[in-house]
């Protein structure tokens, strides 16, 4: 015990998807009843590696290799989940949760309801997704406000290494089923990890950088955006409040709020379009919440409405660092 | 017109031969492979049989009439069908887990299922009704096909626990199985397929138990498939069986020897039980719409509760059984009404209670704001009243 605890203290350095695979491999053994499901994830370790040596380590029998079918590997993790066990699916690519869409909506998000709290389904989804690796149509998705719409569904996103362990932790901790959306884009972001750190609770939000003039919320992919974007406005001695919102379903309003009485302005950003999207939910509830506070409207920065461009477009297509400042500019000029 | 049983142009003869041990006439005829799995049903089991599909029967015809005064929502009737269900749910041990769809009455009474708690359901007043784990009987699903991958999946948990829970093997007498039950339209959906071919990879131990009522609310059988849907089992690589769905003693037959075999650790197997919708899809259809007067009539000699009757009479079974039974199934209609009747309905508040296993800070927000509200009619009326 004090050897495990001596070496969960320890900080050590690692990229996202090591961590995610460090959170699973320590989750999997803790509790024997974890495993983990999905097209390719064993002997290849997963088309992102993710989940690389675990088959090794596990066996078969708790990192499977399942046959080619998405609403096949959600509707039988429900059913394992039924039987007691904590599976893990993974979804190859964003663009490809859609067969299995109605097994999450439809079923795994309302059985312990329809069940009147009878049968609790811990199960965790993770799905690679977002843009900006160059790649082909379905591949750069972002459908989380698809599933935040839906009750009975926690949905969540890391923005980096040390939250991607806690975060995916605590989802499968979770007796309640969690969407689980890795930004593929950031697999390779390294940072410090340290496995005894526990978020206290991921339904809140992270203040990752004080300001006084703005407050900046985004999520997964684009926090390192968001950060950027605050030192190119320090530059012009702006001071820019940057939330990471980690939850997306609950979304921490309080802390948004709380940040937003201070500053008076709020950008929001997120990949998925901005139509429908998780910014006009936060924007409409700051908006009830802080009207007095609020010296400008809260403004979007998403993808427009259009299936997710080609890649050699896709710059366009995505939040920048200029997109965030114009948007800056625009709140501050009100 | 179309008929449930007009075969596909291009269909090929079925190989698979029916199963059939109760004749129309109530003969009992014999099945080497299967009369071994059937030989300790006793006659006072068949007459028990009989009673429970009689009682269900009457509790079908309560539940569409009271449907018809507004009491009900809607009613998916079961008429008909009680053989199959009855007949199968006799061949599964107590411990193994059952996965219905929606039209399994006669199964969840034999499950033990309180009916007047499924009627909670059609009434409006529960999502659920009853305690699955209590009766290792699922609740019911209404979106077609998606409970079959749940049942492969308990069902792959059941084998996996030998490994992980050290709890008992796949093969020895207490291993556990799964039967999912769906219809013939539901066969067609992607996840039956996807079901199908994730219990093959990992030689679950499910029985797939298909009731082939011939309609899928107005669209017959033979959209559905050009083959007898025990034939598919062959594609995937386990047993199919098609079995007379009317005929108690077959179904009871088949379903055991599939149960045994399952419980042995021989992997999945799927029973077509051949049998028809006596009555309506559900209140809301009108099979006189897309149904020819002759099918029904034709159906309706072939009742499997007729054909039980007919048997036990063969056996010398006397009217006085007969009036017993149909006596206390008016009865127990009865006490559904009168139960239905006497139903409270929930509070709008206990819809907030189960939507998250764990405390949710949307849904505790909206609870508060939801009391709130509600308090503030409360004030008005306390103001309006002083004043
Ligand atoms: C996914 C889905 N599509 C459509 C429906 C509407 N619907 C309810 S029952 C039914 C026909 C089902 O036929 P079958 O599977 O043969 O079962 P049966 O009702 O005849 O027992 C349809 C189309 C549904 N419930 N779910």
């Amino acid at each position: 015990m004090s050897d495990v605890s001596a070496q969960a203290s320890a900080v050590e350095s690692m990229p996202m998807a090591k961590a995610l695979n460090a959170a699973m491999s320590d989750a999997m053994n803790e509790d024997p009843k974890v495993l983990l499901m999905g097209e390719d994830i064993g002997t290849l370790g997963g088309v992102f590696r993710v989940t690389q040596g675990l088959k090794d380590e596990f066996g078969a029998d708790r990192v499977m290799d399942t046959p080619l079918g998405e609403a096949g590997i959600v509707g039988t993790a429900i059913g394992l989940a039924m039987r007691g066990y904590r599976p893990i699916c993974e979804i190859q690519f964003d663009g490809f949760v859609f067969p299995s869409f109605n097994q999450i909506t439809s079923q795994l998000s309302k059985i312990h309801a329809r069940s009147s709290g009878a049968i609790s389904l811990p199960v965790v989804i993770r799905i690679p997704y977002g843009g900006n690796i160059g790649s082909i149509e379905h591949h750069s998705e972002s459908p989380e406000a698809l599933f935040a719409h839906t009750a009975g569904l926690r949905v969540m996103s890391p923005s980096n290494a040390q939250d991607a362990y806690s975060m995916l932790r605590e989802a499968i901790a979770s007796q309640d089923p969690v969407i689980f959306l890795e930004p593929k884009r950031r697999y390779w972001l390294k940072g410090d990890v340290e496995r005894a750190a526990r978020v206290p609770t991921t339904q809140r939000a992270q203040i990752v950088r004080e300001g006084r003039d703005l407050t900046l919320a985004a999520y997964g992919p684009l926090v390192p955006v968001a950060l950027a974007a605050a030192d190119a406005a320090r530059e012009d001695g702006l001071s820019i409040e940057v939330v990471d919102l980690r939850s997306i379903s609950p979304l921490d309003f309080d802390s948004v709020e709380r940040s937003v009485n201070k500053t008076g302005r709020l950008v929001v950003t997120h990949e998925a379009p901005t139509f429908g999207g998780m910014g006009g939910e936060l924007a409409s509830v700051i908006a009830e919440r802080c009207f007095y506070s609020l010296e400008a409207p809260v403004l979007r920065v998403g993808g427009y409405h259009m299936p997710y461009p080609v890649a050699s477009v896709e710059e366009d297509y995505l939040p920048s660092i200029d997109r965030l400042l114009e948007a800056i500019d625009r709140s501050l000029n009100y | 017109m179309e008929t449930a049983e007009t075969p596909h142009p291009g269909a090929t003869e079925g190989r698979l031969n029916r199963v059939t041990i109760l004749d129309e006439n109530g003969h009992r005829g014999s099945d080497p492979d299967f009369d071994p799995y059937i030989e300790n049903v006793t006659l006072e089991d068949l007459k028990g049989s009989y009673a429970n599909m009689l009682k269900v029967r009457r509790f079908d015809d309560e539940a569409t009439s009271l449907q018809r005064q507004g009491k009900l929502a809607l009613w998916v009737p079961s008429k008909g069908q009680e053989a199959a269900q009855i007949g199968s749910a006799r061949a599964i041990p107590e411990r193994d887990y059952i996965f219905p769809s929606y039209r399994e009455h006669a199964l969840a009474f034999e499950r033990g299922v309180d009916l007047k708690d499924l009627m909670r359901i059609f009434r409006g007043y529960s999502p659920g009704g009853w305690n699955p784990k209590e009766h290792n009987f699922n609740l019911y699903s209404f979106v077609l096909a998606s409970q079959i991958p749940h049942a492969v999946g308990y069902a792959m948990g059941q084998k996996l626990d030998q490994h992980v829970n050290k709890e008992v093997a796949q093969g020895s007498e207490e291993s556990s199985a799964t039967v999912v039950y769906f219809g013939d339209g539901s066969s067609t959906e992607g996840e039956a397929h996807e079901s199908m071919v994730f219990a093959a990879s990992y030689d679950a131990p499910v029985l797939f138990f298909i009731q082939n009522n011939k309609w899928a609310i107005s669209v017959p059988f033979s959209t559905q498939s050009r083959l007898p849907l025990a034939e598919r089992a062959a594609g995937y690589g386990f047993e199919g069986i098609r079995v007379d769905g009317n005929d108690i003693l077959g179904v009871q037959a088949v379903t055991a020897y599939a149960m045994e075999k399952i419980h042995r650790g021989e992997g999945p197997v799927l029973i077509e039980a051949e049998t028809y919708r006596l009555g309506a899809h559900t209140t809301a259809d009108d099979p006189t719409k897309y149904r020819t007067r002759d099918e029904e009539d034709e159906w309706t000699t072939k009742d499997p509760l007729v054909r039980l009757e007919k048997h036990l009479r063969l056996e010398g079974v006397d009217d006085a059984f007969f009036e017993e039974a149909n006596a206390e199934a008016k009865e127990y209609g009865a006490s559904i009404r009168e139960a239905v009747l006497a139903m409270e309905p929930p509070e709008f508040d206990h819809a907030f209670e189960n939507v998250y296993a764990e405390e949710n800070a949307l849904v505790e927000q909206e609870r508060a704001w939801f009391h709130e509200y509600e308090a503030g009619f409360d004030e008005a009326e306390t103001q309006e009243g002083g004043r």
